[in-house]
């Protein structure tokens, strides 16, 4: 009983993490109908700047945070000017490869700004892990949840309820028509870009103390920050919160209750049982089907 | 008659040194190349990326200092960024572009045992600098390697634990190439040393959390929790187990035996002991210990030139680097005399350990190429028993 | 554009030339480190046109190709390694094999669609890692499988070098000519109808789910075949080459090279397979130049070398004209 509540709480530790990357990559989905294999880059480049800022030059961390992310935000800015925008003809597998592309360019750029080696950083507050009932959780996935939870109820409420974030969601059903009611798509498609980017590093910056910090955490991020927000529904913010912390707590419960070699193997079982029963997504909100 | 018999021999001289003499100064200009293979980048970097440096600091020493019987080295070195296919383009470039005399590396163990096949087919010495037990046993004519058998670490650390008086492990490994070797050994030699597994768990290279494995594994109540791994791997272990509270000693392996640990694990790393080499620890070591002065000029050499600490796995190029240098001397680059020459090599003091070739044994080493160490302050400390 | 009697005569032409310039090139190529990588793009080009009929005619995307080669590998390693089994006889097998787990794992997943399939497929391929990873007493685990046999006939062995080249293409050749008769059969004009728009080729007939579970089985089959060739090229085969990088590279090489197109498997397998090569020079930023070179190509002729190379002639003749 006490183990299994700690598998429990293994697995919110776990799925916090791919929850909150899982977040920006939706909402980039929801509103360009992209999925971005560059999106694990943005969060690592979010956790090295802070490794960099806070770990190394010990600026006070709300500051390094700002930084940091709007480091990223110029990135995500660069990347969408001059890798995204020039597409002809932007079907979705030729925008694939192309972030596919972009991610292999920022692990090498990573990999020669910060070097090969990881890096670990303290976590946010000095306090004690939390016990209860005999089963152990640390602060730091507490602020993990909390930042997921903020950063989708955030976009959730932009979304519905800012003139920018409906005109987004216009862009996203029908490009054209958006155009002729006067919106900008071009300017919307990068706004897309760059919420994302600052969605990504918020998210590799709060990783970044439980995690070992290195220019190829991305990959792993973002994978499974996909296979979450597939687990949820493409598109959908909550549900990518929500597939994130399953995911979690299924590899945790796969992990100690069956075999921790094929923890990730069950993880993934169980993903095209829910593929196949409910074909998309737990909290899908319509038929994704472009490719 | 005389004259011109005379003549004759005059003529043929002339011919001769025309014809012979620019072939030997040519033959004695030429230069001997190496190869190298190592994961400079990619997940094994932090092994082939010392062990590059390592590779081309030694070319230059060697060189500085002479040559070898009047030959340059010259090292011709790539990326095999610990894929397989890369090791065998790079070894297949190696043997039929370049045309080395010896090869070093590669850094992991599927690197090196793909490209074996290769070397043995065409005749060329190979010094792997990984550590898997199935690269040189069973012995393989050409395949020579350096860095220490998991076996011998794991010797080294029951021994360690048997003195101790512990009898119950669980052991937690990296489900990689290093951690399986590891698991092999670990459960092979346990009953040699009265050891009993009660729980065997493994966790992914890139996991950021172990704690439903480490809740397992205490869950079995063992004595000591034993640790498999390369970095980052088990720093998160590490980590963990404090976060749970769980109170079982933990030993690691000589995987994360290098500072970059200790600053990934920080106060977690505290009471840790592993098997090391001795570099690790050499400034404790006795002055009559035959590795010392080596170790200390290695680690001079490498800190002036690319700064940082040493490990020891840069170490393993290095003893590759002066064994090649050993086994080319007097060998006119024929790569049959370098394996000979290689395999009779006895007592040969590196940065990992003394090595003596034999027939049966292309690694070398005993057990007395691990100390255990134990850290301490954020240092490492020698074990004297 | 579709008059029968020129496309035998042109197809005629570009086989001769193919078939010529592959004799030549393994004739006149003395450097083993040559023929080696060129083995290497005949082994990749087998990958990519399994893959290409997959997402060029039927345009469903599989991110989970690499399980399919390691498949073919690890089956014959394990026969023909373990079991001393002819590796002739292992091949069948092998193929089987993989068409078997792909009619099994096809006929849920090709149910979905656009990114839920790739999800699909991505988790399928990882699951077949993991299980070459785990199952260490059949495959050899993570350190890898050793003591697979060379490929021979009789007394004949096919080394290393020229005659497994040979070998090789040929192999891709005919593979060529039966992905053409494919994409010219009744099979293929229903994919072509599937690719523009899947419910109007239901609405006239077409059993969609089964004409792509076919063609995903083919490509299995393409992918095992390629397997078997790299395995018994390497003699050494270990989880790492055929997990999720394996299976985006080949996906890499089907769009590089142009989909829809044969020629494109071919050329995208040589681009993808020779720019590491060439790039070594570049040291750490190797990565760097490799990544802009693909999102260049991509950005510009986003249909591919083929199509972006035909298009660029088109242009430069409308500008002369």
């Amino acid at each position: 009983m006490e183990d299994l509540l700690q598998y429990l709480f293994s697995g919110i530790t776990i799925g916090a993490v791919y929850a909150v990357v899982a977040i920006g990559l939706s909402m980039l989905y929801r509103s360009t109908e992209l999925i971005n294999f560059a999106h694990g880059e943005f969060a690592m480049f979010g956790a090295l700047g802070l490794v960099t800022l806070w770990g190394q030059l010990h600026l006070p961390l709300p500051l390094a945070f700002v930084l940091s992310v709007t480091g990223v935000a110029c990135v995500g800015m660069v990347f969408e000017r001059f890798a995204l925008r020039p597409v002809k003809d932007p079907n979705p597998i030729t925008l694939v490869i192309i972030t596919v592309g972009a991610s292999i360019v920022f692990r090498g750029i990573a990999m020669n700004v910060w070097g090969k080696d990881p890096v670990s950083l303290p976590p946010f507050s000095d306090l004690e892990s939390i016990e209860i009932a005999g089963a152990v959780i640390v602060p730091q996935s507490l602020y993990i949840v909390g930042a997921a939870l903020v950063l989708a109820g955030t976009l959730h409420l932009f979304f519905r309820y800012t003139i920018q974030g409906k005109a987004m969601t216009a862009c996203a059903v029908n490009k054209k028509a958006a155009w002729l009611t006067g919106i900008p798509s071009e300017r919307m498609g990068l706004f897309a870009v760059l919420i994302s980017a600052v969605s990504g590093a918020v998210a590799g910056i709060f990783i970044a103390p439980v995690t070992m910090n290195t220019y190829d955490m991305g990959t792993m991020l973002g994978l499974k920050g996909f296979c979450a927000a597939m687990i949820g529904g493409l598109g959908s913010l909550w549900g990518a919160f929500a597939g994130g912390i399953l995911l979690g707590v299924l590899e945790s419960l796969g992990a100690g209750l069956i075999s921790s070699g094929s923890k990730d193997a069950i993880a993934f079982v169980l993903l095209l049982l829910i593929l196949y029963l409910c074909p998309g997504g737990l909290f899908a909100q319509k038929q994704a089907e472009r490719f | 008659m005389s004259i011109n018999c005379m003549k004759r021999i005059v003529q043929l001289v002339i011919v001769l040194t025309l014809a012979v003499g620019p072939l030997s100064i040519l033959h004695a200009a030429s230069v001997y190349k190496i190869g190298g293979i190592f994961s400079s980048t990619g997940r094994a970097s932090f092994l082939g990326d010392p062990e590059k440096k390592t590779m081309e600091m030694m070319v230059d020493k060697i060189n500085a200092a002479g040559g070898i019987d009047g030959h340059m080295l010259e090292a011709v070195i790539y990326d095999s960024e610990g894929d397989p296919a890369k090791a065998v383009s790079a070894v297949n470039k190696l043997i039929h572009r370049d045309g080395v005399i010896a090869i070093v590396g590669p850094s992991t163990t599927p690197t090196t045992l793909a490209i074996v096949n290769f070397v043995e087919r065409a005749k060329i010495p190979l010094i792997s600098c990984a550590a898997g037990i199935k690269i040189t046993s069973p012995v393989k004519p050409w395949v020579f390697k350096t860095a220490q058998s998991d076996r011998l670490a794991v010797s080294a650390l029951y021994e360690h634990m048997q003195a101790k008086s512990i009898k119950k492990v669980g052991i937690i490994t990296v489900s990689n190439s290093f951690g399986e070797s590891g698991q092999e050994q670990l459960v092979s030699l346990a009953g040699d040393y009265g050891i009993t597994i009660v729980a065997k768990e493994s966790f992914g290279a890139k996991d950021t959390d172990t704690t439903p494995q480490l809740t397992k594994l205490k869950g079995a109540s063992p004595d000591a929790i034993i640790c498999w791994g390369t970095n980052p791997g088990p720093a998160v272990v590490a980590k963990n187990l404090k976060q749970l509270k769980i109170n079982i000693p933990l030993f690691q392996s000589h995987g994360v035996a290098s500072a970059k640990f200790i600053s990934l694990a920080g106060e977690a790393a505290e009471n840790i002991v592993l098997p090391s080499g001795k570099i690790l620890v050499m400034d404790q070591l006795p002055a009559d210990d035959p590795q010392k002065q080596i170790l200390k000029d290695y680690e001079t050499m490498y800190v002036s030139k690319y700064g940082g600490a040493v490990s020891g796995f840069g170490g393993y190029a290095h003893d590759a680097m002066t064994l090649v240098a050993e086994a080319l001397k007097a060998s006119d680059g024929d790569r049959q005399k370098v394996r000979n020459a290689l395999e009779n090599i006895k007592d040969h003091v590196g940065v990992t350990g003394r090595f003596s070739f034999s027939p049966e044994d292309h690694n070398g080493l005993t057990s007395s190429a691990f100390v255990m160490v134990e850290i301490k302050n954020q240092t490492w400390n020698l074990l004297t028993d | 554009m579709k008059g029968t009697g020129s496309i035998i005569n042109k197809g005629l032409v570009q086989n001769t030339l193919f078939v010529l310039a592959v004799i030549l090139m393994g004739a006149m190529v003395e450097n083993t480190y040559l023929l080696q990588i060129m083995t290497f793009i005949g082994i990749n080009t087998l990958l990519a046109l399994g893959l290409n009929m997959l997402m060029g005619y039927a345009g469903q995307v599989s991110l989970g190709q690499g399980a399919f080669y390691g498949i073919g590998a690890y089956a014959t390693a394990i026969l023909s390694g373990t079991h001393g089994v002819s590796p002739w006889l292992a091949l069948v097998f092998a193929i089987a094999l993989a068409v078997g787990v792909a009619w099994v794992v096809g006929r849920p997943t090709l149910r979905l669609s656009g990114y839920y399939l790739g999800m699909g497929t991505l988790g399928f391929g990882m699951i077949v890692h993991i299980f070459f990873r785990e199952a260490g007493s059949l495959t050899g685990g993570a350190s890898g499988f050793v003591g697979i046999p060379m490929l021979g006939i009789g007394s004949f062995m096919f080394e290393g070098g020229r005659s497994y080249f040979y070998l090789v293409w040929a192999v891709v050749f005919g593979t060529m000519l039966v992905c053409r008769r494919i994409i010219d059969s009744k099979t293929g004009r229903a994919l072509a109808a599937i690719h523009g728009r899947e419910n109007a080729a239901v609405a006239l007939g077409v059993d969609a789910h089964s004409v792509k579970l076919t063609i995903f089985m083919f490509s299995a089959a393409l992918g095992a075949m390629a397997g078997f060739f790299y395995a018994h090229f390497v003699l050494f085969i270990s989880p790492d080459s055929f997990g999720f990088m394996a299976s985006i590279k080949m996906v890499t090489m089907v769009v590089i090279g142009g989909m829809a197109s044969v020629w494109g498997a071919v050329l995208g397998a040589a681009v993808i397979t020779l720019l590491p090569e060439v790039l070594h020079g570049f040291a750490d930023y190797e990565m760097i130049v490799f990544g802009v070179i693909l999102m260049g190509v991509m950005i510009v002729m986003p249909q591919g070398l083929t199509q972006g190379v035909v298009d660029q002639y088109d242009r430069y003749r409308k500008k002369r004209a």
